[in-house]
């Protein structure tokens, strides 16, 4: 086990945007424990697009909103090491980590009419966000905003200042909530299924204007998804989630055509797509795990059809199979086997 | 398919025969009225449904697809007559529904409905046993006989009555519960199933398990299904036909293969356009439509597409076009398919 001082060593020669070592959050309450996030690495390149694939309960958000540290802190257990853009987030102040949420790093949520505060201008939003970042006059701040409401190519900015989030359509909202993630020039983007509540017609165009905001600002993208769709059309890579911990990464490439780790695969395939009208579609039996009463070893292992007693004794070591394809299996080790459940 | 265990009330027969189709629905129109904030003045009303005419042929799987606010829900909720229409007429099996034919119980019976919310659609005092048997009984199955039904129908659906029949809904998963709903809307037996986006709320490896299950059921049963959803994968790989709506009205209907190969109207053509990616060497660049659909409130003048068709024309903006059949057995809503539609462009007719 390194510590996290030889982590954050070992980021800043490789000089991640994003870097999370071993991250464990624990809730409790209730009488329960929920382990929800269960020992994550990830690292995010300066202008590189992560998505976070996952179903409900495998601990995408939950990793989402602890990089900027979101979590209730009274019921909260956090462990393991953050660094962003150099800062060790686990350590900061109050006042560091104020500036850290949206100067340094923004979020952009799935529903934006509860993200957005109903009694306030979209303009004042904005504005309030800009001053708060930035010490300006008034009237800049409001230019700043006009800007950020240019940038994410919303029509007749000048009158949507005015607006009231109730005013506006889905989409429109959304872009006006990624405005205002922006409007402080953060380095992190941080995007929690925000296209999963938009129509198809409005979800391509949201997609694509992230896609072209990275590329223009040279942001870092950490995108939560169920939706390999949406991952295919903004991830450089993907890490597929479950039951709070990362079981396969690599470049979206790789993952859509090699994948190995059999839950990935199981995954890929449950997809309609392709598939003949009326063809039995490969599933998986049984249900995500219960987060309070998680299986020793590998998460995975109750529904694996490849599942060995191996697999439940413990939880499988990382494989690093190259190109910065890893995967958590103890069928990685053994390509014939491997190949076998291809 | 009848079932002789049922008592004879709840028998239902097919009527017209094969070739009539299960459902014609005939300009159905349902607008909401607005709540004005001056008592005693109207604000207006919600174009929901606004003329919407389709048949559901039987033993098929008619697919409905359509953004939010093109009336694909309320369509539905017309189809199960949980809501009046303000106009126009529903017929089941050459019978018009509360007809004297067809009494709206008699109808009821032979329409169930499985929505998208798995919780809320059932009652979180009752065990899922009693909710499935609670339908049998209100339609006059005796207890035992309700309750035997339920548990069988249980276990049918994958969900062992001997665990799970004495559960209520919060003891279940998403993935349960809609099993449990979908056991409840088959407990009379019907022979049509509305199923509004009853898979959209599932996680991609429970919703292929229902998938799978829907279609075994269907086959089992002889059902017919309605099936809505904004999911073009799921609707593709389920469904037989296909009708897109916009803003309360018809656009395009057409077998699945034939629509999605060759969609004629420029709505379904963004809509199947804006499906994400399957190769990220292939993203898509440009989006094939800007802005949002537009409110149903205040819809725009003649073709309610045309503010956002890459193809309009001045003419749109003046004629709401009618479904043409220009194209054979492919009926589309756009003046480009109307020789007389007073568009330079017409639509070829490619089967």
């Amino acid at each position: 086990m390194t510590t996290p001082q030889d982590n954050h060593a070992e980021a800043q020669a490789a000089a991640p945007m994003v870097s999370v070592r071993d991250l464990r959050v624990t809730f409790s309450g209730g009488g329960k424990t929920i382990r929800a996030v269960n020992g994550v690495s990830l690292d995010v390149a300066p202008g590189e697009a992560l998505a976070l694939i996952g179903e409900s309960g495998s601990g995408k958000s939950v990793t989402l909103r602890a990089l900027m540290r979101l979590h209730p802190p009274r019921r909260t257990r956090m462990e393991g090491a953050i660094h962003i853009d150099g800062a060790d987030v686990m350590a900061l102040d109050a006042r560091a980590l104020q500036r850290l949420r949206g100067g340094t790093v923004a979020m952009v949520f799935q529903e934006p009419l509860l993200a957005l505060d109903p009694v306030y201008t979209v303009g004042q939003q904005i504005i309030e966000c800009i001053r708060t970042h930035a010490s300006v006059s008034a009237s800049e701040a409001r230019q700043r905003a006009l800007r950020a409401l240019e940038s994410v190519r919303i029509p007749s900015p000048e009158r949507r200042l005015a607006a009231y989030p109730h005013e506006m359509s889905g989409g429109m909202r959304q872009r006006a909530m990624i405005a205002l993630a922006l409007s402080a020039s953060p380095k992190v983007l941080l995007a929690d299924e925000p296209t999963t509540a938009l129509d198809a017609t409005v979800q391509i165009q949201v997609l694509i204007l992230l896609r072209e905001l990275q590329r223009e600002l040279g942001l870092s993208i950490v995108f939560v998804t169920h939706d390999i769709g949406a991952a295919v059309e903004i991830a450089d890579r993907v890490a597929v989630m479950y039951g709070g911990r990362i079981v396969e990464e690599g470049p979206i490439r790789t993952l859509l055509r090699a994948a190995r780790h059999p839950y990935t695969i199981a995954l890929l395939q449950s997809r309609q797509h392709g598939m003949d009208r009326g063809q039995r579609l490969q599933t998986i039996a049984g249900s995500p795990p219960d987060l309070a009463a998680l299986p020793p070893g590998c998460t995975f292992a109750p529904r694996c059809p490849h599942a060995r007693p191996a697999c439940l004794a413990q939880v499988p070591a990382t494989t690093d199979l190259g190109q910065g394809h890893r995967v958590s299996c103890i069928l990685a080790s053994e390509p014939a086997v491997a190949e076998a459940a291809a | 398919m009848t079932d002789t265990t049922l008592p004879e009330a709840l028998r239902n027969p097919d009527v017209g025969g094969p070739a009539q189709p299960l459902v014609i629905a005939r300009d159905l129109v349902k607008h909401f009225p607005l709540k004005s904030k001056i008592p005693g003045r109207r604000a207006g009303v919600v174009r929901a449904v606004d003329g919407v005419g389709f048949e559901v042929r039987k033993g098929e799987t008619l697919g409905v697809v359509g953004e939010s606010g093109c009336g694909k829900s309320t369509t539905a909720r017309l189809l199960m007559q949980l809501i009046e229409q303000d106009s126009g007429e529903l017929i089941f099996d050459a019978q018009g529904v509360g007809s004297a034919q067809l009494p709206m119980k008699r109808f009821r019976s032979q329409v169930q409905m499985v929505f998208q919310d798995s919780y809320s659609s059932l009652n979180p005092r009752l065990t899922i046993e009693e909710s499935i048997a609670f339908t049998a009984r209100v339609h006059g199955i005796g207890a035992a006989e309700a309750s035997a039904r339920a548990r069988a129908l249980l276990d049918r659906v994958g969900l062992e009555p001997a665990r799970f029949a004495g559960r209520y809904p919060h003891e279940l998963s998403g993935g349960q519960r809609q099993r449990v709903n979908i056991a409840r809307a088959l407990v009379l037996r019907p022979r049509l199933v509305i199923l509004d986006e009853a898979v959209s709320a599932l996680d991609k490896s429970v919703e292929a398990q229902v998938l799978n299950l829907l279609l075994e059921l269907k086959a089992e049963f002889d059902l017919t299904y309605v099936f809505i959803s904004h999911d073009l994968n799921v609707i593709r790989y389920l469904c037989d036909r296909v009708m897109v709506m916009y803003l309360g009205k018809v656009v395009e209907v057409g077998d699945t293969e034939t629509l999605y190969a060759n969609p004629a109207h420029p709505y379904t053509r963004a809509l199947l356009a804006s499906m994400p990616a399957t190769d990220p060497d292939h993203r898509t660049l440009v989006a094939p439509l800007a802005g949002d659909p537009p409110n149903p409130i205040n819809p725009p003048s003649g073709c309610s597409f045309h503010p956002r068709c890459a193809m309009a024309e001045a003419v749109c903006a003046r004629r709401a076009p009618a479904l043409s059949d220009a194209l054979a057995g492919h009926p589309v809503a756009c003046l480009m398919a109307h020789a007389d539609g007073g568009h330079s462009r017409q639509l070829a007719a490619t089967t």
